[in-house]
C-alpha cells in the first residue's frame, strides 16, 4: 500500500497563473479533458444509438434534473481539493428539506426559511471541520458523525414526508424560461451561479490558492504561513452551505420534505467530482470539472432509462467509470511523480 | 487501580457495562435468561444472536483497519452472497436437501471471497486509496446484486437455511455459534501466528515494514479477501434471517457500524495496533444501544442520532486536545495538538 502525497500540483498549476509550464497544466487539466471526451462520446453514441437524443428538451432537463447535484458537487469540490471528504451532505440536504417542508407548514414565511436552511448546513458543516481541524478526528469519520446526526434529525422532526405548497419555493422548478424546447429554471441558474462563484473562488481569490495549497501539502502550507486552520474549517461549511441551497433545490424538485430523501447521494456527488477530474488526494481538480462529472452522471441515468434496462445498471456503469478514472488518475500521478 | 485504568480496554467494557446496568434498571428482565426445552431464552441472548452479521462484518474491519485501510463494500458485498445464496435454492429443485444449502452458502461465500480479493488488488497492487477502491464496490455492488436476483426480492422455504438464524445448538442460537467460530478463527489466524503482528507493522509504518522484509502486499491484498468473505457469511445470516434476498436493504449501513464498533474498542483508524477482543466488546456495544433505544420506544429511525453522538464522544476522546484538557496536566497547547497533524502519517490517514 504505497501512498502518495507528493504528486498534486503546486497550486500555482491552475487557471490563475499567467504562463503555467506547459507540463504541469496538461496534467491538472487531463483528467477534466478526459470526462469532457467521455461526455461528447456518450452524446454521439446515444444520438446515434437512439436516433432523437440530443434535443434541446432533454439538455435543458439535463442540467434541471441534476441542479441540486450540482450545488453538492461544487461544494464538495472544496472539500475534496483540501484533501478532506464530506460523506454528510446527502443527510444533510434530507434534513435542511424537511426542516424547511416543516417550518412552512407551521407558517413560517419563506424569507425566513431559506436563510434558516443554509445556516442549518453551515452549522453542520462548521461542526465537522471544528472535529476535522481541532480534534484531530479524519475527515472520512466526522462526517459521518454528521451523516448519521443530520438522518436522525430528520426522523426527529417528522416521520412522514411533508408537501411543501409554499409557491415561492415551488416556483424555483415550475417557473421554465426560455421557449418550449431550450428552457431553464430558477433552480438551474442556481445551480449554475454556484458552480460559478465556486470556479471564481478557487481559482482567483486568495482563499481558494490557500485550499489548493492545503490539499497539495498542508506541511507547506502552513511553513508558508497560509491560514490552515481557518481554511480547513471553512471548506466544510462551504460544503454544508451548499448542501443547504441543495435541501432547497430539492424541496423544490421534489415539492416535499422527505426523511429518505438523498441516501447514497454522497456518493453520486464523491463519484460526479471525482470523474470531473478531481484528485482525491486532493490539491489538483476544478469546479467547472465537477459540473462536468455531474452531467456524464446525468447522461448515464437518462441513458439507462432511455434503454428500459434495470435502474440498478446505472450504479454499476457509475462505479466502473469512478474506477476507471481513479485508476487514469493514479497512472497519472506516478508520471507526475516521476518528474 | 492505575494499571487497570491505563488498559486499553477499560472504556469499551465501563461503556457495555453501563448500558446493561441501565438496561436491568429501567426493565429487570433484562437479564434473566430462561431455558426452554434446552435452549437459551432472553434479552442478552437475543443480543448475542442479533450481532452475529455485525460481529463478522466488524472481524474484518479490524484487521482492514489495521493496515490504514476501510473497507466501505461490505454491507454490499453481504447483499450479493444473500442473492447468489438464495437465488441457487431458490432455483433449485430441492430446497429443503442439506446439499443444496451447504452448495449455496459456499457460492455465496466463494463469490464474496473473489470480491474481496479484487478490492484487495485494488489497494495493494494497483494502490488506490482503500475509501475510493471500496467505494467503487459499494456503489456497483448493490447493483450486482439486485441483477442476481433479477430485481426481485426472492424470498424461499428451506428449512436447513432457517436453521442458521433461527436454530440452537447446545443452548445457544446458532448464529451466535457461527460469530464465535469467526472470533476464535480470525484470533488464532493473527494471535498464534506471526500475521497480527506483521498486519500491525504495515500499519504503523508500510515503508520501514516494506524495508524489514515484510511482504505487506500480499498481507493487505489477502486481509481484503477475509473481510469479504466474513461479510459473505454475515449476508447469509442476514437473509436466514428473513428467508429473502432483499439486494436493497441487506446489510445497509453496516460499514458505518462496523466502523463505529472497531473504533468504539479502541483500535485507531490510523492504523497500526488493532484489538480484537475490544471489536468484540464494540459490536456488543453497538447491538446493546441499539436494542436499548428500541426498548425506549424511540422510533428506530432516530437511532442515528445516537450513533452520532456516540461517534462524536469517542472520537473526541480520542482526541489529544481532548485529553489533554481532561488530565488538565497540560493546558491545551497549540504546539502540542497540532503536530501530530502535521507528519506525514497523519496526512496520510485523512486520505485513508
Amino acid at each position: 500500500m504505497s501512498q502518495t502525497n507528493v504528486a498534486a500540483p503546486t497550486p500555482t498549476a491552475g487557471p490563475a497563473t499567467k504562463r503555467p509550464p506547459r507540463l504541469r497544466i496538461r496534467t491538472s487539466w487531463v483528467p477534466v479533458l478526459a470526462a469532457v471526451a467521455i461526455l461528447i462520446i456518450m452524446f454521439l453514441a446515444a444520438q446515434l444509438y437512439f436516433g432523437r437524443f440530443l434535443t434541446p428538451r432533454l439538455l435543458s432537463s439535463l442540467l434541471v434534473d441534476n441542479a441540486y447535484l450540482m450545488v453538492l458537487a461544487a461544494g464538495m469540490t472544496f472539500v475534496i481539493l483540501s484533501g478532506g471528504i464530506d460523506l454528510s451532505v446527502g443527510a444533510v440536504m434530507a434534513f435542511t428539506g424537511m426542516l424547511a417542508a416543516k417550518l412552512l407548514l407551521i407558517g413560517v414565511p419563506v424569507a425566513v426559511v431559506i436563510p434558516t436552511m443554509l445556516a442549518a448546513g453551515a452549522v453542520s458543516g462548521l461542526i465537522i471541520g471544528i472535529m476535522v481541524q481541532y480534534f484531530d478526528v479524519q475527515p472520512f469519520i466526522a462526517s459521518l458523525a454528521g451523516m448519521f446526526l443530520a438522518r436522525g434529525l430528520c426522523f426527529v422532526v417528522s416521520l412522514e414526508a411533508i408537501q411543501v405548497k409554499d409557491p415561492t419555493v415551488l416556483g424555483l422548478q415550475s417557473t421554465k424560461l426560455g421557449d418550449f424546447e431550450w428552457y431553464l429554471t430558477p433552480t438551474g441558474i442556481i445551480a449554475l451561479v454556484v458552480i460559478a462563484i465556486a470556479a471564481w473562488v478557487l481559482g482567483y481569490t486568495r482563499f481558494g490558492r490557500t485550499v489548493y495549497a492545503i490539499g497539495g501539502n498542508v506541511h507547506s502550507a502552513r511553513l508558508m504561513g497560509l491560514p490552515v486552520a481557518r481554511s480547513k474549517v471553512l471548506v466544510y461549511v462551504i460544503s454544508g452551505i451548499c448542501a443547504g441551497i441543495a435541501g432547497l433545490l430539492f424541496t423544490s424538485y421534489t415539492a416535499a420534505g422527505y426523511s429518505l430523501n438523498g441516501i447514497g447521494t454522497e456518493l453520486d456527488t464523491i463519484a460526479a467530482v471525482v470523474i470531473g477530474g478531481t484528485l482525491l488526494t486532493g490539491g489538483s481538480g476544478y469546479a467547472l470539472g465537477s459540473l462536468i462529472g455531474v452531467l456524464v452522471y446525468g447522461v448515464i441515468k437518462v441513458s439507462i432509462t432511455f434503454l428500459g434496462a434495470d435502474s440498478s445498471w446505472t450504479r454499476i456503469t457509475i462505479g466502473v467509470l469512478l474506477l476507471a478514472f481513479v485508476v487514469v488518475q493514479r497512472l497519472i500521478v506516478r508520471r507526475a511523480n516521476r518528474h | 487501580m492505575t494499571r487497570i485504568f491505563k488498559h486499553r480496554l477499560i472504556w469499551p467494557i465501563a461503556a457495555l457495562v453501563a448500558l446493561i446496568v441501565l438496561n436491568s434498571i429501567s426493565r429487570p428482565s433484562f437479564l434473566s435468561i430462561t431455558i426452554t426445552r434446552g435452549q437459551l431464552y432472553g434479552s442478552l441472548i437475543d443480543i448475542l444472536r442479533d450481532s452475529a452479521p455485525l460481529m463478522l462484518v466488524a472481524l474484518g474491519m479490524a484487521l482492514v483497519i489495521a493496515t490504514r485501510g476501510i473497507d466501505l463494500s461490505v454491507g454490499a458485498q453481504m447483499a450479493i452472497s444473500g442473492s447468489v445464496a438464495l437465488t441457487i435454492i431458490a432455483d433449485s429443485k430441492t430446497p429443503n436437501s442439506l446439499g443444496t444449502v451447504v452448495v449455496a452458502i459456499l457460492a455465496g461465500v466463494a463469490i464474496t471471497l473473489v470480491f474481496g480479493l479484487w478490492n484487495g488488488f485494488l489497494v495493494a497492487v494497483v494502490g488506490i486509496q482503500p475509501i475510493i477502491a471500496t467505494l467503487v464496490l459499494m456503489l456497483a455492488g448493490r447493483g450486482i446484486a439486485l441483477l442476481i436476483t433479477g430485481g426481485f426480492i426472492t424470498t424461499i422455504t428451506s428449512t436447513p437455511y432457517a436453521v442458521l438464524s433461527q436454530g440452537h445448538v447446545l443452548g445457544f442460537p446458532v448464529a451466535f455459534l457461527v460469530s464465535a467460530i469467526a472470533i476464535a478463527i480470525v484470533t488464532v489466524l493473527v494471535r498464534r501466528t506471526a500475521l497480527g503482528v506483521l498486519t500491525e507493522a504495515v500499519g504503523i509504518n508500510p515503508s520501514a515494514s516494506r524495508l524489514a522484509g515484510v511482504r505487506s502486499r500480499g498481507i493487505v491484498w489477502s486481509l481484503y479477501g477475509l473481510s469479504g468473505l466474513l461479510a459473505g457469511m454475515a449476508g447469509i445470516l442476514y437473509s436466514s434471517n428473513i428467508m429473502a434476498a432483499d439486494a436493497n436493504n441487506a446489510g445497509i449501513n453496516i460499514e458505518l457500524d462496523a466502523i463505529l464498533a472497531v473504533v468504539l474498542g479502541g483500535t485507531s483508524l490510523a492504523g497500526g495496533k488493532f484489538t480484537l477482543a475490544g471489536t468484540v466488546i464494540g459490536v456488543f456495544i453497538i447491538q446493546t444501544l441499539t436494542s436499548t433505544i428500541t426498548f425506549l420506544g424511540v422510533p428506530p429511525a432516530v437511532t442515528p442520532v445516537f450513533k452520532a453522538v456516540v461517534v462524536i464522544i469517542v472520537c473526541l476522546s480520542q482526541s489529544q486536545r481532548m485529553r489533554g484538557w481532561i488530565s488538565g496536566l497540560r493546558p491545551p497547547k497549540r504546539l502540542v495538538v497540532t503536530t501530530p497533524n502535521e507528519t506525514p502519517i497523519a496526512t496520510n490517514r485523512t486520505t485513508a
